[in-house]
């Protein structure tokens, strides 16, 4: 038994790497401690509160920078795909955030607990996506998981809120056990979970041809899909993304995804190479199924909400394509993707979040109706989130999925890149129907009129589509910063 | 004692959980299941660390998970509370509002 030693330097040099958490988990706490102190009337400070501490957040990431940095003695790690996911994450957050300033006056969320489950939550995914161990992994999916649980339930008195966190819970909960079991199971094979060690060790057989070892991975695999919402393990999602505030469903598309697909890209990356030939079968079908079920479900919808959850169920597939390719090119398509999913999901939530104005019923396409000409700024914002999600030049969502299909061709697989640009053109269909709804259907009479944005919000909604329309023109140096960084992982 | 015993009595519990999970419609048993589960892994982690590894990272690990298990159980009841409060169930079956 070897003691462990923990001197002051590298206590340090640990707390030093985990900086941006600390800061986001330390707005979280100012935030329950103001809001104890402030009147009723003076809570949107709160909101104002925690949008500059995960801007603070952003530049003390930026700071840090992408060289390797090792914390709590390779727990953790903040290297270049660490960068690249934590500000992604925080991007998502930050957006969240601004859009919460008008959303909570609207919807009653104004309350301290609601901003600092928020901050909780994505402390938990910056760990996630830069724990370089299978239980940081572990104990960053469960800080994010269940604070979402909370908000996902936040809308106490209705009854849809409270199914769809039942539901998430229930199905999350029972993810999160095959995920663990699945770590104790690749524990026992290789003696450590320390996730580089596990890949150096994978080179010989006797660990990737050990039953025991296998078993774990495919457990460990079963919890990942679950949290990225993977066919057949995607029942959860379209019920808790409709019953969800909005708000929370924006952010639960755009960041969870994030993190969870980060730890899964670590995963898959470091390990995977050498068991390749099984592994990439399993990941082909899955994404494959994924794609095709996610679209085809997405075109019976007649909710908003409900479709754009299957359409995330989709997106999971198309990013599933670039892991199945692998290898740097497939790497760099994932991190782009993710980045530019996160833009796109998080303003066509937040223009649906101004068009509709009750929860559930507010949500139905019908509701969209001849909205385009009369308010043409909402009806082209929302036109050009759907567009990007549907994949069309000049917007990023194209060049993402450019970059997808084309690592799976260069990797070999043609069959899965084909299929994908099918269901691409099938997700047209359903991302054009509230396009036409709102441009060429008739108006109703009485049709509602959507909610006057705060100024932050309108801010956000504009950061999305500058976002969404400056990475489709001008892709080059986000791609450049991706492949830096599996770069930087691989190496 | 021997490590094999220690893995047939987490992987009996495993399936027991699996099993709970599977069959029971009272909200409040299927998070039991989910306990058994995450209890089952934990066995593993503390047998495994004591017969196989020299440093103690399994049983640290299993105190991290017995700890989230307590917030997850909090988290959950809490939700089920709610739920009660407006359906006087907590049956999963009658939570059917949301379908497509």
């Amino acid at each position: 038994m070897t003691p462990i030693a923990m001197d002051t330097g590298a206590l340090v040099r640990g707390l030093y790497c985990i900086l941006p958490e600390m800061v986001v988990i330390g707005t979280a706490i100012l935030v329950l401690l103001a809001d104890l102190l402030l009147p009723e009337e003076g809570k949107k400070r709160l909101c104002h509160l925690s949008v500059a501490g995960v801007a603070a957040a952003i530049l003390s990431a930026l700071w840090l920078g992408p060289g390797k940095i090792e914390g709590f003695s390779g727990m953790i790690v903040h290297d270049g795909m660490g960068l690249f996911f934590t500000l992604t994450i925080l991007a998502a957050a930050l957006l969240t955030l601004m859009m919460a300033t008008g959303y909570s006056e609207w919807e009653g969320t104004q309350k301290g607990e609601f901003y600092a489950l928020i901050l909780l939550s994505t402390s938990g995914m910056l760990f996630m996506a830069e724990g370089t161990d299978l239980m940081t992994v572990f104990l960053g999916l469960e800080t994010l998981s269940i604070p979402i649980y909370c908000l996902v339930g936040f809308h106490r008195g209705r009854m849809r809120s409270l199914e769809g966190a039942m539901k998430y819970f229930l199905l999350g909960a029972f993810s999160s056990g095959f995920f663990l079991y699945g770590i104790a199971l690749m524990y026992a094979a290789a003696g450590t979970t320390r996730i580089p060690v596990i890949a150096s060790m994978m080179r010989d057989a006797r660990l990737y041809g050990n039953p025991v070892f296998l078993a774990g991975i495919g457990l460990l695999l079963v919890g990942f899909a679950f949290k990225v919402s993977l066919v057949p393990f995607h029942m959860w999602t379209p019920d808790a993304y409709e019953g969800a505030p909005t708000l929370v469903t924006a952010f639960m598309g755009a960041a969870v995804k994030a993190a969870a697909f980060a730890a899964l890209l670590r995963v898959v990356l470091l390990t995977f190479p050498a068991i390749l030939p099984a592994m990439s079968g399993v990941l082909w079908v899955l994404a494959a199924l994924t794609m095709t079920v996610g679209n085809f479900s997405a075109l019976l919808q007649n909710n908003m909400k409900r479709m754009l959850a299957y359409s995330s169920i989709a997106h999971a597939g198309y990013i599933l394509v670039g892991l199945t390719a692998g290898g740097v090119a497939g790497g760099q398509a994932v991190l782009f993707y993710v980045l530019v999913y996160a833009f796109m999901n998080l303003g066509a939530f937040g223009v649906i979040m101004l068009v509709a104005q009750r929860e559930d019923d507010g949500y139905d396409i019908d509701n969209f109706a001849g909205i385009g000409f009369r308010y043409p700024v909402l009806g082209g914002l929302l036109s050009l989130f759907l567009v990007s999600l549907a994949g069309i030049p000049p917007t990023a969502g194209f060049v993402g999925k450019f970059y997808l299909f084309g690592a799976a061709v260069r990797s070999g697989y043609v069959g899965l890149a084909v299929l994908g640009v099918l269901n691409s053109a099938v997700s047209v269909y359903y991302y054009l129907r509230p396009v036409v709804s709102m441009y060429m259907a008739p108006a109703p009479e009485g049709i509602p009129v959507p909610r006057p944005p705060r100024s932050a919000f309108s801010f956000a909604l504009c950061a999305s589509a500058a976002a969404v329309l400056l990475l489709g023109v001008m892709p080059a140096s986000a791609l450049e910063f991706a492949e830096r960084s599996v770069l930087s992982l691989l190496m | 004692m021997t490590l094999d015993k220690f893995l047939v009595v987490a992987a009996a519990l495993f399936c027991c959980g699996l099993y709970t999970v599977m069959t029971r419609r009272n909200a409040v048993a299927v998070l039991m299941g989910v306990e058994l589960i995450l209890n089952a892994a934990n066995i593993n982690f503390v047998a495994f660390s004591h017969f196989l590894s020299r440093v103690m990272g399994g049983q640290i690990f299993a105190v991290f998970v017995i700890v989230l298990a307590a917030a997850e159980a909090a988290v959950a009841l809490a939700i089920f509370l709610r739920l009660f409060a407006t359906t006087g169930t907590v049956e999963v079956d009658t939570a059917d509002q949301l379908k497509g």
